[in-house]
């Protein structure tokens, strides 16, 4: 029970300490889980890590369920998912329960004014980064898609099915042409 | 029934949560204020905010405040749990099936076709908050609005700080809203 016990508090502390969500988390589980455990080949992290970002889901999770599963199968993947869950879970409810008792305050109904346009704005920031980062025709895809969602109400899902689709013609016509 | 709802949408948003946080806010956003109309848009972005002020994940920050939210303590377990099932599952696979998935055409094929469509979302997801489809629970209300959200556009686009960033719109907030009434 011992090694279970000790992955699950590396990931609880992961989960603790990371503020600012995935992207943050990365650097902290390589350094828990590659440095100071020893628990997985570096190279073999990095291969696995680049699955994790391409699958659904929030890329912290994904990255605990694989590095339990490499170690102690189903329950090591469970034991690690908990780990890193439960700060989060257990914070963010003590917030929502003590919040909603001072949303109605004037001091903090003047702060959320202010605050939300700023979060528009970090939600904005990284769509701007990546379309950057994507080619004209994929940005153009990005600037339709966001109006389709926007202005005809289309579901976000039917849409990446779409994506997905496509993405595997492309990918069956171009073997064909090999 | 409430948390066969709640457990629905979650498990929606975690399959389908390709592209990381914010993509999966669009996701969130189209369960909760468009199709559920369980908060309004300016709630929503009250918890965007919180998620990101507190540690962990903002899928899970959201999903479990959110949850509380609509269907109280139980609501916050159904969707934090349902939100991380899809991840579980799919990544056991993926781990057991990396090799033949790794160079897999159409798996490449169609990861590639999803990622403008989750920049799309992601694009949509901040052009619903800017202009929601009714007036009630608008996060962008008078001229104050779009100053500080130009500013803080520049200043993220310069990568400050995302929480430093939101507790100065907490102090703007405070001084354009609050203090004008008791002076």
């Amino acid at each position: 029970m011992n090694r279970y016990l000790q992955l699950f508090f590396s990931f609880l502390k992961i989960g603790v300490f990371t503020f600012g969500g995935g992207y943050a988390m990365i650097p902290i589980i390589e350094k828990e889980v590659i440095d100071n455990r020893c628990w997985i080949e570096r190279k073999e992290f990095l291969d696995l890590l680049t699955l994790a970002q391409s699958a659904p889901g929030p890329i912290s999770l994904n990255t605990a369920v694989f590095v339990g599963y490499k170690l102690y199968g189903y329950r090591g993947a469970l034991t690690a998912l908990a780990g890193v869950v439960l700060p989060s879970f257990l914070i963010i409810l003590t917030v929502a329960i003590f919040f909603t008792q001072i949303r109605h305050n004037q001091i903090v109904d003047a702060a959320f004014k202010g605050i939300r346009p700023i979060v528009v704005a970090l939600m904005f920031a990284p769509a701007l980064g990546f379309a950057r980062s994507i080619s004209g025709v994929a940005t153009a895809v990005a600037a339709a898609v966001a109006l389709l969602i926007w202005y005809a109400g289309i579901s976000p899902i039917l849409l990446l099915l779409a994506g997905a689709v496509i993405g595997i013609l492309l990918a069956a016509r171009r073997g064909k042409e090999v | 029934m409430i948390y066969l709802q709640l457990l629905y949408s979650y498990l929606k948003i975690g399959f389908f949560g390709f592209g990381g946080g914010y993509a999966m806010l669009s996701l969130i956003q189209n369960e909760v204020v468009v199709q559920n109309q369980w908060m309004t848009n300016a709630q929503f972005t009250d918890i965007v905010a919180i998620s990101q002020m507190t540690p962990g994940p903002i899928a899970i920050n959201s999903a479990t405040y959110i949850g509380y939210t609509v269907a109280g303590f139980w609501g916050s377990v159904v969707a934090t749990t349902a939100v991380c099932l899809p991840a579980l599952t799919l990544m056991i696979l993926i781990t057991r099936f990396f090799l033949q998935l790794r160079d897999n055409r159409y798996v490449k094929g169609a990861i590639a076709g999803m990622k403008p469509i989750v920049v799309g979302m992601i694009g949509a997801a901040a052009l619903l908050l800017m202009f929601p489809k009714s007036a009630d629970g608008a996060s962008f209300i008078d001229g104050w609005s779009w100053a500080l959200f130009a500013v803080a556009m520049a200043a993220s686009l310069k990568k400050v700080n995302p929480i430093l960033l939101i507790v100065l719109g907490a102090m703007a907030g405070v001084a354009i809203y609050y203090l004008p009434t008791i002076m």
